[in-house]
């Protein structure tokens, strides 16, 4: 068993592992009991498990622990923002009620806030070929589509 | 509002009910399986506290359809309590009322009005006993709190904490609100699932964690039917947190302390299977189809004699046959579930719909008494049916029960795509009669399905399949016979399910299921009738329908989509770009929730590909609990079926099914989600009637229609692929 220093949601934490390859949506689910990134496919295909890597959005499921330095800023959905202090695409999520089961939002919502940090003014096709690698089942997309357009809104 | 309490009530209780406020309910609930469960109770449904709060008792879940907020408001409306004040337990077998699987859009339809005539019978007789107390009978209620004479006496004060004791009698149903007077239902409440789903802070099924748990993984046959020849764990000795391989029969399956040596343990073992070759040709499918033995034949909307009139002499006679792919719920979040067994009880966690007929599947499977087992609800991803969550819940069980410690579950996404039940192949032939006048005098169709075992829906649990355990022998696709009959008043009609004995996986009721196969026939063949007769697709339908609703929800439909009046297809515009609309229209099961869909097209012509650019929806479920619900119900609906109509397929080998992950059953991504324009009709004095599925079951044909308005080509089998796009236009 090794331990490894993280830089996770602003603070520092020391993970135990036994082997480098574990994904760090592991790390972060199992270890430090985070529910925001979700296990969806373990392919990188769905988007489910995304969390951003200095402002990246980046597949956890298949991102190894060994590929995460301790410098990196890894943030997660709860590191974004709070019930209390959403986060302006949370909130935005939110307002437009933007999720049916929402077992993908996490994926949504921080994908769109990285595209949002450097895109500020996105038309609608914008918008969609930025989630186009991220997927939804219960169909919520015009939803989506409409929280994201309003984050860009207010940003 | 003040409530005029009739003497009788005042003095004597309310009416039929019998009141009792001197149970305590404390200490008899703390006993398990002591708090009264039967639909006949009001205290199944409901109980108030001390400080007033009300917790409302629900056998239907939430499977991310935002019906725990729905609830919540038919509750608080009809108890005049503040929606925050209500809390909801869903979905456990020692706490709710069995109302059936949550399925069929059906939660508010029968659970939500159950739990409204469960909170109209407390009123009343907290009103009753009110007038006692306070001696009027001219009360007003206000947040719980009952006023008369100047005096004040609340909820919590009369019951807090004590049982109603009421029966509820079906045949002296309490007085319910009138709609006139409604304050939270109707309205769109902000669901209270989603701040907390937004920010990481809602405990999924995938989630929830119990002491001392352990964490497993299966290890499916490569083929189905294969047998578990050997087993070599020697690569296991290296990863430090394996806890035990169980084998039982061909179950195989990994337990460790964590998550991930689990995955890296199920991967890692050595297992020889035999070679298994099940299935048929997917090339021959259809074949396979109309070979299968006819098990039974069931026969619906008979009217006249439409052989007879199929028969006659200088009638045109059209026929058309219409396949629809096997598909696979596709949950985002693969199915994942906890099981505990202790002292001779199973405790059982997972993301059921059916947690009570699941209790009765997993007491048969480990021969226990079904008051031995408990299934409680976790909220997981969403399911579209009967999913892989009854399986992973089993899986948990018997690793669980090999270890003697908690064991969770959490399938693979090829565990999903490869062993969730499917939706089966559909293969419909329709025949009509036109007279010499256009008039339709005949309409038939035969509808190939697989039988659904009689009351029988426990889909058998893969996991007591594979290791021999008891498991049901049930064929259960679902109620798929629903909407093989037609609402339209045609003289000669027959529908006719041809009930098959076998089918190609093991089936479930995936959303809409039948309804949306059989509305995707006949609707398409209604517009293949009005192109026949060069009738406008609308007005061809008007003519045949004699249902008010109906006709209004045409003809705001109509309005809607600014629909042009004429014949499909279009004058033939040219162009790459094909472009064309085409509508659809159903009552629900003939019965219920009524909708109509036109869909926007674009097809273009050198790749065959479609693009759905907008979609307009109107329906009709009489009263709308919560409008903001129903359209996120709605747009889910459509754009599920976009996807389902357009892209998706399972495939398959002679021992497998080969798309197992989203690479290879792809599903509706952004850039191709259309724009979706609803108009609601509600109707506050009439029944709430179900919404979810129904929406549905009117888009493949929609599509299909716009698809042959756009180019004069019809597409008859399920999905629209490109290639069978070009296939088509190039064969015209």
């Amino acid at each position: 068993m090794a331990n490894k220093s993280l830089n996770v949601n602003g603070k520092r934490v020391s993970v135990a592992y036994d082997d480098p390859q574990m994904p760090l949506l592991y790390v972060l689910r199992d270890n430090l009991g985070l529910h925001g990134p979700r296990f969806g496919c373990g392919l990188g295909q769905c988007g489910a498990c995304t969390v951003h890597i200095d402002g990246a959005a980046v597949r956890s499921c298949v991102t190894p622990l060994s590929a995460v330095t301790d410098k990196q800023k890894v943030v997660t959905l709860e590191g974004l923002g709070s019930p209390q202090k959403p986060h302006p695409v949370q909130k935005a999520f939110i307002d437009e009620q933007a999720a049916q089961c929402g077992y993908c939002i996490n994926g949504m919502i921080m994908q769109s806030a990285a595209f949002l940090a450097k895109n500020k003014k996105p038309s609608e096709a914008d918008i969609k070929n930025a989630l186009a690698n991220n997927l939804c089942r219960c169909g919520t997309h015009a939803r989506i589509v409409r929280a994201v357009k309003r984050a860009a809104a207010q940003a | 509002m003040t409530i005029q309490i009739s003497r009788r009530d005042a003095l004597i209780g309310s009416g039929a009910l019998v009141v009792s406020f001197s149970l305590p309910l404390g200490g008899a609930q703390a006993q398990a399986g002591a708090k009264p469960l039967a639909l006949t109770e009001v205290d199944s449904f409901l109980a108030i506290d001390k400080a007033g709060k009300v917790t409302v008792y629900s056998g239907k879940v939430d499977l991310g359809t935002g019906i725990t907020t729905a609830l919540r408001q038919i509750a608080a409306e009809e108890l005049d309590v503040p929606f925050a004040r209500v809390d909801l337990v869903t979905g456990d077998t020692q706490l709710t009322p069995d109302q059936g699987n949550t399925w069929g859009s059906l939660t508010v339809q029968l659970g939500g009005m159950q739990i409204r005539q469960a909170c109209a019978a407390a009123r009343q007789a907290l009103l009753a006993e009110a007038a006692k107390k306070l001696g009027t009978d001219q009360l007003t209620v206000t947040d719980g709190v009952i006023s008369g004479g100047g005096k004040k006496v609340s909820y919590a004060e009369l019951i807090g904490g004590k049982s109603f004791a009421i029966t509820l009698d079906p045949k002296q149903p309490a007085k319910e609100k009138a709609p006139k007077d409604y304050k939270i239902v109707g309205k769109p409440v902000p669901r209270v699932d989603i701040p907390d789903k937004v920010t990481g802070r809602f405990t999924y099924m995938q989630d929830f964690r119990v002491p001392g748990m352990l964490h497993g993984r299966v290890v499916r046959p490569p083929a189905i039917g294969a047998k578990l020849e050997s087993v070599d764990d020697g690569a296991l000795k290296k990863i430090p947190g394996i806890v035990k391989v169980v084998r039982e029969g061909n179950f195989l399956g990994v337990v460790a302390d964590n998550e991930w040596d689990a995955i890296r343990g199920a991967r890692e073992v050595k297992a020889t299977w035999s070679t298994s070759q099940t299935l048929p040709d997917q090339d021959k499918l259809w074949d396979y189809v109309r070979a299968t033995k006819v098990a039974k034949e069931e026969e619906y909307g008979k009217t006249g004699n439409s052989a007879e009139a199929l028969a006659k002499e200088g009638v045109k006679v059209v026929k058309a046959t219409y396949d629809f792919a096997i598909h696979t719920h596709g949950s985002i979040g693969p199915s994942c579930a906890i099981a505990e067994f202790k002292d001779g009880q199973l405790t059982s966690w997972s993301a059921s719909q059916a947690t009570h007929a699941l209790r009765k599947q997993l007491a048969q499977m480990f021969a226990l008494p079904a008051e031995k087992v408990r299934c409680i609800y976790v909220e997981g991803a969403g399911c579209y049916g009967r999913n892989g969550h009854e399986d992973a819940a089993a899986d948990a069980a018997l690793l669980a029960k090999a270890v003697g410690k908690p064991v969770r579950v959490q399938w693979s996404r090829a565990d999903e795509h490869g062993w969730d039940p499917k939706g089966p192949p559909t293969l419909v032939d329709m025949r009509a009669a036109i007279d010499a006048q256009g008039n339709i005098t005949a309409w038939e169709g035969d509808f190939y399905m697989p039988q659904q075992t009689p009351g029988g829906f426990l889909v058998p649990l893969v996991a007591a399949t594979l290791s021999g355990l008891p498991a049901a022998d049930h064929i259960a696709p679902g109620n798929v016979f629903q909407n093989s009959a037609i609402g339209y008043k045609f003289p000669n009609t027959r529908s006719v399910c041809k009930r098959l004995e076998t089918t190609v996986f093991r089936p479930s009721w995936i959303r809409t299921p039948g309804r949306m196969q059989n509305t995707y026939a006949n609707e398409c063949f209604m517009d293949e009738l009005a192109a026949a007769t060069n009738t406008d697709p609308l007005e061809f339908r008007r003519k045949y329908l004699d249902d008010k609703r109906g006709l209004e929800l045409l003809e705001r439909l109509a309005a809607l989509a600014k629909w042009e009046k004429r014949p499909s297809p279009q004058k033939a515009a040219g162009g790459s770009v094909a472009k064309g609309r085409g509508i659809s229209y159903v009552k629900y099961e003939l019965v219920r929730t009524y909708i109509g869909a036109v869909a926007e097209v674009e097809v273009d012509r050198a790749s065959g590909v479609i693009r759905v650019p907008r979609f307009y929806v109107v329906h009709d479920c009489g009263q709308i609990i919560n409008p903001d619900g129903l359209k996120n119900q709605i747009e889910g609906s459509v754009m599920q079926t976009v996807s389902r109509t357009l892209i998706e397929e399972l495939k398959f080998d002679r021992s497998m099914v080969t798309s197992l992950d989203w690479a290879s059953y792809p599903i509706l991504k952004f850039p191709q989600a259309p724009e979706i324009v609803i108009e609601l009709i509600d109707r506050p004095n009439e029944k709430p009637w179900g919404a979810g599925e129904p929406a549905a079951a009117v888009i493949p044909s929609a599509i299909s229609n716009a698809v042959f308005d756009a180019t004069g080509v019809r597409l008859r089998s399920i999905p629209y692929t490109p290639a069978k796009v070009k296939a088509a236009m190039q064969a015209s």
